[in-house]
């Protein structure tokens, strides 16, 4: 079990094999700009103007980068890699938590009118709830079930399609309370009396996401929206990618699980 | 090739405070008309500025041909979704004109969801010495008329009158991102991110749907529309282009429906240049029909491209427009910069084109000569009647004096909007709330 919030080194000349030790930090490199590449888009898709709908062909553009990054890393294995390391080294209860607060009870009991109600808030919390969630989803399932993922950020534009899906409506009102309650929770991991939930984010040393030397490129301040759970746990990054990543601070762990998985 | 400017005058008529830019008067669209006697100019905050040109006078050769305001109007207000509980902005997404029939103007003006058609004329006449009523139009009493008299036409102050003629409602989920008028003059289309409807220009209560691609699950989007136009001489022909780099050429004789396309253009990806960003980077921001009508020019984060109607596998030419920003694509990813949309334009001989870029800058591409010229629309480096100086953007390397490094580029100013009167060499050039209209007084002929 890797203790949460230690510091990850980024892979010490000593303890890489002489065989390739060039390549395996260039793939760890593409590696870590893929994975902040995910990050920042999952981000950008989870953020949304709560007052005009949002772009419609800027998030299906975001929303496919994602998806080929998902099939790029089902090809190459990490992403089986990243849902065993989610499997093995999360606690019982710590995935508990998250399931609660971040998940949807079964992505499989979703059509495509359910999760788009006609709420607006609850549109945008749907969107980051039901993106986080998927993550969620496809990390613990086999990477088959993988590519059905991410927009419920374009599935917001659904809604005045689902008119007629007046049925619908009587449970989603039960519905929006929670999801937004659950999103709110996210926001303020403080307020949370979960000791669980606090564990998982007091030990995050922010340190590990200082710039690594090796990357180099620009760095600019990211736009962020209100979320101070993302701003608890600073910014990752690589100076030609700048972002905040950590939607989730089980993706931290994965990162730290796949250096080491990578760099070995 | 030289320039002249007379940009001092439209700006300050224009130009509201020049010391911080009112979100409201962001240009966001720009359009001549079919003579160019008229330029129309629509922005952030709903309101049309429509711009005459100056009738050329011997009396003073230098002010010839300047395009002074004309009229302004409120065209969309903001409203409110009550269903979804969201705003609708009241930005002006495009501008086209109607062909002239009679003395006055027709354009159509839409936002994200409703398009309008507005009657622009003028009147600077007024009739005098009625019978039956006074000066001041109160009705004379019958008993004091003694003469009749033939009212008589007495000139005014001219004066401007836009009435709006049609409001076209309704008829779109999505957000509305192109119109065009056919050649028929009956009827026009309006294009969302997902469907593309055909109006008659009488008839404001139904539109006929003619393309839509929607998927059944919206989970399995992948591809909007981005852009699309009627062809300028063929009523039944029309384009429209998408965010994976691809134009579909329909025929609306074929079906009602026209899902599917008569010619598919796409060019194969290159896989050497491949990367997360490809697909971003090919979606296609805006396409033209030549006037000729014979060829496409689209345009593309990187490039632009004119395509031959007859050869569908790949563009004829293809333009750098800033390459320079191939190797910057993830921070350009980062601050969202990369979903700019920018336009294109041919010159009224299809001669030209012209694209805009970031750092006020704007680029035209000589087809003929292959000649190319980068020029920035802003006061500082512009006087009135002064050459536009061609600008050099340095990407390592030798660097010459003036010339600007990539990594001072202002991504904030940006040119989207440009326009080329349709028989002289005119532009017209949004730079956020300014607009920049230059005149080539040496060459004002085009070849």
């Amino acid at each position: 079990m890797f203790p949460k919030g230690t510091k990850r080194k980024f892979s010490d000349g000593e303890e890489i094999p002489d065989e390739n030790p060039a390549d395996i930090k260039v793939m760890s490199s593409y590696n870590l700009q893929r994975q902040s590449l995910l990050d920042m888009s999952l981000i950008k898709l989870q953020l949304c103007h709560m007052l005009v709908e949002p772009n419609l062909c800027r998030s299906v553009l975001i929303a496919n980068t994602v998806r080929q990054i998902q099939e790029e890393m089902t090809q190459d294995g990490s992403w089986t890699i990243m849902a065993e390391a989610l499997n093995s080294n999360q606690s019982p209860s710590d995935r508990l938590v998250a399931t609660e607060i971040l998940c949807r009870p079964s992505p499989k009991d979703q059509d495509e009118e359910k999760p788009f109600s006609d709420i607006s808030y609850e549109g945008c919390d749907s969107v980051s709830c039901h993106s986080e969630e998927v993550v969620d989803d496809s990390l613990c399932e086999p990477s088959s079930e993988a590519p059905t993922y991410l927009p419920s950020s374009i599935g917001t534009w659904d809604k005045e399609d689902q008119k007629e899906n007046s049925e619908e409506e009587s449970e989603e009102d039960s519905k929006p309370e929670e999801q937004v309650f659950g999103t709110f929770e996210i926001k303020n991991p403080t307020a949370t009396p979960d000791p669980a939930l606090d564990e998982l984010f007091s030990d995050v040393d922010t340190s590990y996401y200082d710039l690594d030397t090796m990357l180099t490129g620009m760095q600019s301040s990211p736009k962020m929206g209100p979320y101070d759970l993302l701003d608890s746990l600073s910014s990752h990054s690589p100076s030609s990618i700048s972002s905040n990543s950590g939607c989730r601070p089980d993706l931290n762990e994965l990162d730290h699980i796949m250096e080491i998985i990578v760099g070995s | 090739m030289g320039e002249d400017i007379d940009t001092r005058k439209i700006n300050h008529s224009f130009l509201r405070d020049h010391n911080y830019v009112t979100e409201a008067d962001i240009i966001s669209t720009v359009e001549f008309n079919q003579t160019g006697e008229l330029l129309a100019t629509g922005d952030k905050g709903g309101r049309v500025v429509i711009f005459q040109r100056e009738p050329e006078s011997k009396n003073e050769p230098h002010c010839q041909g300047e395009y002074n305001v004309y009229s302004t109007f409120q065209s969309h207000e903001p409203e409110f979704d009550y269903l979804k509980s969201l705003e609708i902005e009241e930005k002006i997404n495009k501008i086209r004109w109607l062909p002239q029939h009679n003395a006055a103007h027709f354009l159509l003006s839409t936002n994200d969801k409703t398009i309008k058609l507005w009657k622009v004329s003028e009147r600077d006449k007024r009739p005098e010495g009625y019978n039956l009523k006074d000066e001041e139009g109160r009705l004379k009493g019958l008993s004091t008329v003694t003469s009749l008299q033939v009212p008589v036409l007495m000139p005014v102050d001219l004066m401007v009158e836009v009435s709006p003629r049609r409001i076209f409602a309704n008829a779109h989920t999505y957000h509305v991102n192109s119109i065009s008028v056919n050649s028929d003059c009956e009827t026009y289309m309006s294009a969302d991110d997902l469907r593309i409807n055909l109006w008659h220009l009488g008839i404001t209560d139904r539109s006929f749907n003619i393309v839509d691609i929607k998927p059944a699950n919206m989970e399995e989007l992948t591809e909007v529309i981005t852009a699309a136009e009627f062809h300028p001489d063929h009523c039944n022909l029309f384009v429209y282009s998408s965010s994976k780099g691809t134009l579909r050429l329909c025929d609306m004789r074929a079906s009602a429906l026209c899902d599917q396309h008569s010619k598919l253009f796409e060019e194969p990806e290159d896989p050497s240049n491949r990367s997360f960003f490809s697909e971003i980077i090919s979606s296609i921001s805006d396409v033209k029909f030549s006037h000729s009508g014979r060829y496409l020019l689209t345009r593309d984060y990187l490039t632009a491209n004119v395509w031959d109607l007859n050869m569908e596998n790949k563009p004829i030419e293809t333009y750098q427009v800033h390459d320079y920003l191939r190797s910057k694509l993830c921070s350009l990813y980062e601050n969202d910069c990369i979903f700019d949309k920018f336009e294109c334009a041919w010159n009224g001989t299809d001669s030209v084109i012209m694209t805009g870029a970031y750092n006020n800058f704007f680029r035209m591409f000589d087809r003929n000569t292959k000649r190319d010229v980068t020029l920035e629309a802003s006061r500082e480096s512009s006087k009135p009647r002064a050459v536009l100086k061609p600008r050099r953007v340095c990407t390592g390397g030798k660097r010459r004096k003036d010339d600007i490094s990539v990594d001072s580029l202002d991504f904030t100013k940006k040119i989207l909007h440009t326009a080329w009167h349709p028989a002289e060499n005119i532009i017209a050039i949004a730079a956020t709330n300014n607009l920049y209209i230059f005149q080539d007084k040496v060459n004002s002929e085009m070849h």
